[in-house]
């Protein structure tokens, strides 16, 4: 079997978050992938939800992950009225993704700017804008941001606040009112950052087979610490690699 | 009780100039011919409500027909904005191009606030920068606890538009998958046009499947393959290669022309 694709580690190191019976919500991609993969390797109880509405996706050992499979496989599917209030403004979503935005800004505290690079009414670069990211980021339990990382997209400070990630700080979240622990984790095709537990902000504390240090601390737009006991990301086993290209065959061609 | 015609009956008569119309279905039963009659039928100046703004909304607004779009998404399959709305945002080319933007939780909330006809519907705060640069939305206290709370404005189209498997000879829809935004956006309208892959004498929903009744539908048109390059669950699957071909015509004016042209020229 071939080496992983970076979005295959991507992919892996995403599946690794989820924790066995926590409800996940999920868009397209590589968060829907992982969270699949996880049910396939180690979290058999984890509870898929998708931005589709698509409740409690149950997929079978040879399906692959397609639109049609989800709406298949789905206990049930919501209105995203309900999606949105019932389950995960109203706390019922334990772990939240966000995927990668093309072009989108990440700063050192975990926010996201996924709206315009640049003046909101004059911007240097127009972003797809928010979907559902703002509300993952706030409402559930725990965020996963999965994404890119090159140094336009790693900013000191986000040009636009589409969604908080930890704001300026420990504090912030606990003052504007927000559910949950926040981004818990960022995970990008060099390594994964975590947000430090006293500052907040994202240190890195692990890195990619193949990637060292510095090449991550160049495609970082601050200052980066860097964990003392930063670890390597264990390669996948063959049979995990064999679940995750049953899900995805062609995953090398879509983007996260 | 609704009318089933055709579709440039029914678009000609519920969508006029200046109308606010919402095309609401992300990947699966997107309303694309119903999208295309608009184009066909040159409207002007509508103000287009679509959540997740993809290739449809890319071509109307390319086409000309939007002068106001209120969305929470906007990309295509690369995942970056289609070409024609950076090109109307960016050059005003065709016309320029007003955004009110939202988040998908949001534009959920605002249709249910205008299904229920109460002026606005309430979130909870999510701190983004969102309501500093759009007017619909907008930092409140709770009457009750003094909590701040995010007010939404209630959103209630002119007409919205969707496409659905089938009806019956009654105008009663069913939509069988992911049902999105759609049966929130129905409700909100002042009229609602159905586009639909089949017209049959009697429905068969299962108990809790999502059903339109005729009483919240206003217009019923045959369109089979109507959500086409979108997918409909049950009939037929997403058209990936015309999907993601679209960002080559989008990406050119005069490809984007030639298209446009062709489109003129088929009713």
């Amino acid at each position: 079997m071939s080496v992983p694709t970076a979005e295959e580690i991507m992919t892996f190191v995403a599946a690794r978050a989820v924790r066995d019976g926590q409800v996940c919500l999920v868009g397209h991609g590589i968060p829907a992938a992982a969270a699949h993969l996880a049910r396939r390797l180690h979290a058999p109880a984890a509870v898929v939800v998708h931005e589709s509405g698509a409740v409690d996706v149950r997929l079978r050992d040879d399906d692959p992950l397609t639109d049609a499979t989800v709406a298949d496989r789905a206990l049930t599917h919501v209105t995203l009225g309900s999606l949105y209030g019932e389950w995960l403004q109203a706390g019922r979503v334990d772990l939240g993704f966000v995927g990668h935005v093309p072009g989108a800004q990440l700063d050192r505290y975990a926010n996201i700017g996924s709206s315009v690079v640049g003046e909101y009414d004059e911007p240097t670069e127009r972003l797809p804008g928010p979907g559902a990211a703002a509300e993952i980021a706030a409402w559930a339990g725990e965020t996963v941001i999965v994404v890119r990382h090159r140094l336009q997209a790693f900013v000191e400070q986000v040009d636009f606040v589409t969604a908080v990630g930890h704001g300026t700080g420990p504090l912030d979240r606990a003052l504007l009112g927000l559910r949950g622990r926040g981004p818990v984790r960022v995970v990008t095709d060099l390594g994964v950052l975590e947000p430090d537990p006293q500052t907040a902000e994202l240190v890195l504390t692990a890195v990619h087979p193949g990637i060292d240090v510095e090449q991550v601390r160049a495609e970082t737009g601050w200052d980066l610490q860097v964990a003392p006991d930063v670890r390597t990301t264990p390669e996948p086993t063959g049979t995990e690699l064999a679940a995750l290209r049953t899900l995805r065959p062609a995953s090398t061609e879509e983007s996260p | 009780m609704p009318k089933i015609v055709d579709l440039t009956t029914a678009v000609g008569d519920l969508v006029h100039d200046g109308a606010t119309v919402a095309l609401e279905g992300v990947d699966h039963l997107v309303p694309y011919a119903a999208a295309h009659e608009l184009v066909r039928l040159r409207r002007r100046r509508l103000t287009l409500v679509r959540a997740s703004s993809d290739q449809l909304t890319d071509q109307l607004v390319g086409a000309g027909c939007v002068d106001t779009l209120v969305f929470s998404h906007a990309a295509g399959p690369d995942g970056r904005p289609p070409a024609r709305l950076l090109d109307a945002l960016g050059h005003d080319w065709p016309a320029p191009l007003r955004i009110e933007e939202h988040t998908h939780p949001v534009m959920a909330a605002r249709y249910a606030a205008g299904a229920a006809r109460v002026p606005f519907g309430v979130v909870r705060d999510t701190g983004t920068d969102l309501p500093h640069h759009t007017p619909t939305i907008t930092s409140i206290r709770c009457p009750f606890t003094g909590s701040a709370v995010t007010a939404v404005a209630a959103l209630v189209p002119d007409v919205t538009v969707v496409h659905a498997q089938r009806a019956d000879r009654d105008g009663n829809v069913e939509i069988r998958g992911p049902v999105g935004l759609q049966r929130d956006a129905v409700h909100a309208a002042r009229a609602a046009l159905v586009t639909v892959e089949e017209i049959v004498d009697a429905l068969d929903p299962a108990p809790g499947a999502v059903v339109l009744p005729k009483a919240v539908v206003t217009a019923v048109v045959a369109a089979p393959g109507g959500a086409a390059p979108s997918r409909v669950h049950g009939f037929y699957e997403p058209d990936d290669a015309a999907l993601r071909d679209w960002a080559d015509i989008s990406a050119d004016r005069r490809r984007f022309g030639a298209w446009l042209d062709a489109m003129a020229g088929t009713s």
